[in-house]
């Protein structure tokens, strides 16, 4: 479970976060909705750890445990995950070994016993297959001469391995086409289940008619201001982000 | 140390009394150590940094574990020829070496020839198949510069990968020269890697003739030393000669290291590729020297260098000297040199998978070299060379 109370960030002495409550109980999945510059990208930033942006107030407790107060890659080991807005190119690091890495730092970390290569490619080819993917996505650079569309599919396929407890997914529907927006909600969708959250930020109604949120929040001015069912998002896209802030 | 207390420290009643050897031993007094005002010197100090040289600092030859040698080889102990240890395939010899002085072309070169013990000599009849063997250099327990030398002859069609290895303990000079021809057709892989103690000094001298249609495949990865440098001088004396001329250097600490190479194109229709990578962390200093030298005679000839660091650490520096020297007008040359520091995206991005941030640097770090390792492909030699690595990153603790 996510609890974010209070929580205000700056990012070069500029607040763009002004106090963000938000609940997101195991086995949910939220929306995260707001015009540009509402502050979701810097949301997911603040909760993935990324330097460059400075908490000035509130708390975030993830499983009870104190979040902001965590490594990067202790918060993923924790089993935080967030699919970037725009996944970063890894030229000479090959994506098997890339993800074979990171799926055994975590399991190392969580006490797990390591996977040697057989056994993880044996995985990753059925992650692959399930989420139609193509097979020699393994074998390139990370998301080295991906398109956009291979680069949001590969955070998925990274997602589907790593098993998060947590999934931020920062506009992944961003620049997709709707062949590979049904993937990757697929792939979220494949994994949703009692220990499974996200918070699914993103701009555009559509791909909350793929992925349906438990729950829609509206981001604006760095504060929450609304909250409702799926419903709500509908409603945004039928009258847009005017007036929001004000309320 | 100057060169004359550097030369009272040799036990002089060694050197051999033949004529080239005291001519050489004459060439090495009137040169003394290169200073930055040789050219070939302005980055690298060698004079400054014998003077604060430590003899004192005594290594042990015991604690080094010999690399797998499970192939034909032969393992020099302080420069001689240890046979206990040694499996020599049948073309390795012991080298006579009053026979063969290079004729000091450089103050190391003249060096190596007037004080030289013992050698090495592989020699391959046209169109023999040598295979893999590997020649290990272990020092420590010398007071005395280490001088080997190499000698490497390979018929027309001749084939062989040499792997070489330097490795010791404590305080020691080690000054090899290597003395490759390669007849028409020839090809050889040279695999190199310089795991010296980090208060030992390496200044190895390669040189490279080549015939018609031969093939030289060269890796150098420099790990050790106090001060290195690897210097190869190439001549693509035979048309259609192909020269793949990689080194990776990783420093830290105090470290100086020097890759400084000289290819000579003298007939048409010649290629040469070099890629060449230095690490640099703390307030280590990495040089690169690369000349490509294309004669009038050698049109169409193809050369390419690249040339990249990364640096580790505010203090850690770099400087990059390429060279074009073109007489022909139908040629293809190109250079590049890169400098920059790792990313903090990429960084950021490891670590939101759970890599630690050391892992993720060691793993961009190591993604860097990929392309400088082309050369060794998934021979023998490649373990050898990933766990070279592996120990650099325990000891610049990134």
């Amino acid at each position: 479970m996510l609890e974010i109370k209070g929580l205000t960030a700056t990012i070069e002495d500029k607040i763009i976060l002004k106090g963000i409550d938000l609940v997101v109980p195991d086995g949910e999945i939220h929306a995260i909705m707001g015009p540009n510059g509402a502050g979701k990208s810097t949301l997911s930033y603040v909760l993935s750890g990324r330097d460059g942006y400075e908490v000035t107030g509130g708390s975030v407790l993830f499983d009870g445990q104190d979040l902001l107060a965590m490594e990067p890659e202790a918060r993923a080991a924790a089993g935080v995950f967030l699919a970037f807005q725009y996944p970063v190119e890894l030229p000479g690091v090959g994506n098997a070994n890339f993800i074979r890495t990171a799926v055994n730092a975590v399991r190392k970390a969580r006490g797990e016993p390591e996977m040697d290569t057989v056994a993880f490619l044996k995985e990753a080819r059925a992650a692959i297959k399930r989420l139609s993917m193509p097979e020699d996505m393994l074998k390139r650079n990370v998301n080295v001469g991906f398109s956009g569309g291979e680069k949001k599919r590969n955070e998925i396929l990274q997602m589907a391995l790593l098993q998060p407890r947590l999934a931020l997914l920062d506009e992944t529907d961003s620049g997709l086409d709707i062949d590979a927006l049904r993937i990757v909600a697929d792939g979220v969708n494949a994994a949703r289940g009692p220990n499974f959250s996200a918070l699914v930020i993103t701009h555009y109604q559509r791909l909350l008619d793929h992925i349906v949120p438990d729950r829609v929040h509206v981001l604006a001015g760095g504060r929450i201001v609304r909250s409702g069912g799926p419903e709500l998002a509908l409603e945004l896209e039928a009258h847009g982000y005017a007036g929001l802030e004000a309320a | 140390m100057s060169e004359l207390d550097f030369l009272d420290r040799i036990d002089l009643a060694s050197v051999s009394e033949h004529p080239h050897r005291l001519a050489a031993l004459d060439a090495f007094r009137a040169a003394g150590f290169p200073t930055r005002r040789d050219e070939a010197w302005h980055f690298t100090d060698l004079k400054a940094r014998m003077r604060d040289f430590d003899w004192a600092q005594k290594g042990d030859q015991a604690v080094l574990a010999l690399p797998d040698l499970s192939w034909a080889g032969v393992v020099l102990r302080d420069g001689i020829w240890d046979a206990a240890s040694s499996r020599p395939a049948p073309f390795m010899s012991r080298l006579v070496r009053d026979e063969v002085v290079r004729a000091g072309s450089t103050a190391l070169v003249a060096l190596n020839a007037a004080l030289g013990q013992d050698g090495v000599e592989m020699v391959l009849r046209d169109g023999e198949e040598g295979g893999t063997v590997m020649m290990v250099a272990q020092a420590g327990a010398s007071a005395q510069p280490i001088t080997p030398r190499y000698r490497v002859v390979l018929g027309a069609q001749a084939t062989l990968t040499i792997i070489e290895v330097a490795q010791g303990s404590g305080a020691y000079v080690h000054d090899p020269v290597w003395d490759i021809t390669l007849g028409p057709g020839a090809r050889l892989d040279h695999y190199r890697l310089q795991d010296e103690s980090v208060q030992s000094v390496h200044i190895a001298t390669v040189f490279v003739a080549m015939g018609e249609a031969a093939h030289y495949n060269g890796f150098t990865l420099a790990v050790g030393a106090s001060l290195a440098r690897s210097e190869f001088h190439v001549a693509l004396n035979g048309a259609r000669g192909d020269v793949h001329l990689n080194a990776a250097q990783l420093l830290t600490g105090r470290q100086h290291g020097d890759v400084t190479t000289v290819i000579a194109h003298k007939a048409p229709l010649g290629a040469s590729r070099q890629t060449v990578k230095s690490v640099i962390d703390g307030a280590a200093r990495g040089v690169f020297q690369g000349r490509i030298e294309v004669d009038r005679i050698a049109q169409k000839t193809d050369g390419y260098q690249m040339n990249q660091a990364l640096l580790l650490s505010p203090e850690a520096e770099i400087d990059s000297k390429p060279e074009l020297e073109i007489f022909a007008d139908d040629v293809k040359c190109s250079h590049g040199a890169t400098i920059g520091a790792l990313d903090p995206e990429q960084i950021f991005y490891l670590r939101s998978r759970g890599i630690a941030e050391a892992d993720a640097r060691a793993l961009l770090i190591r993604a860097f070299l990929t392309e400088a390792l082309e050369p060794i492909g998934e021979s023998m030699a490649r373990p050898l060379f990933e766990a070279a690595i592996e120990g650099w990153w325990r000891r610049a603790a990134l």
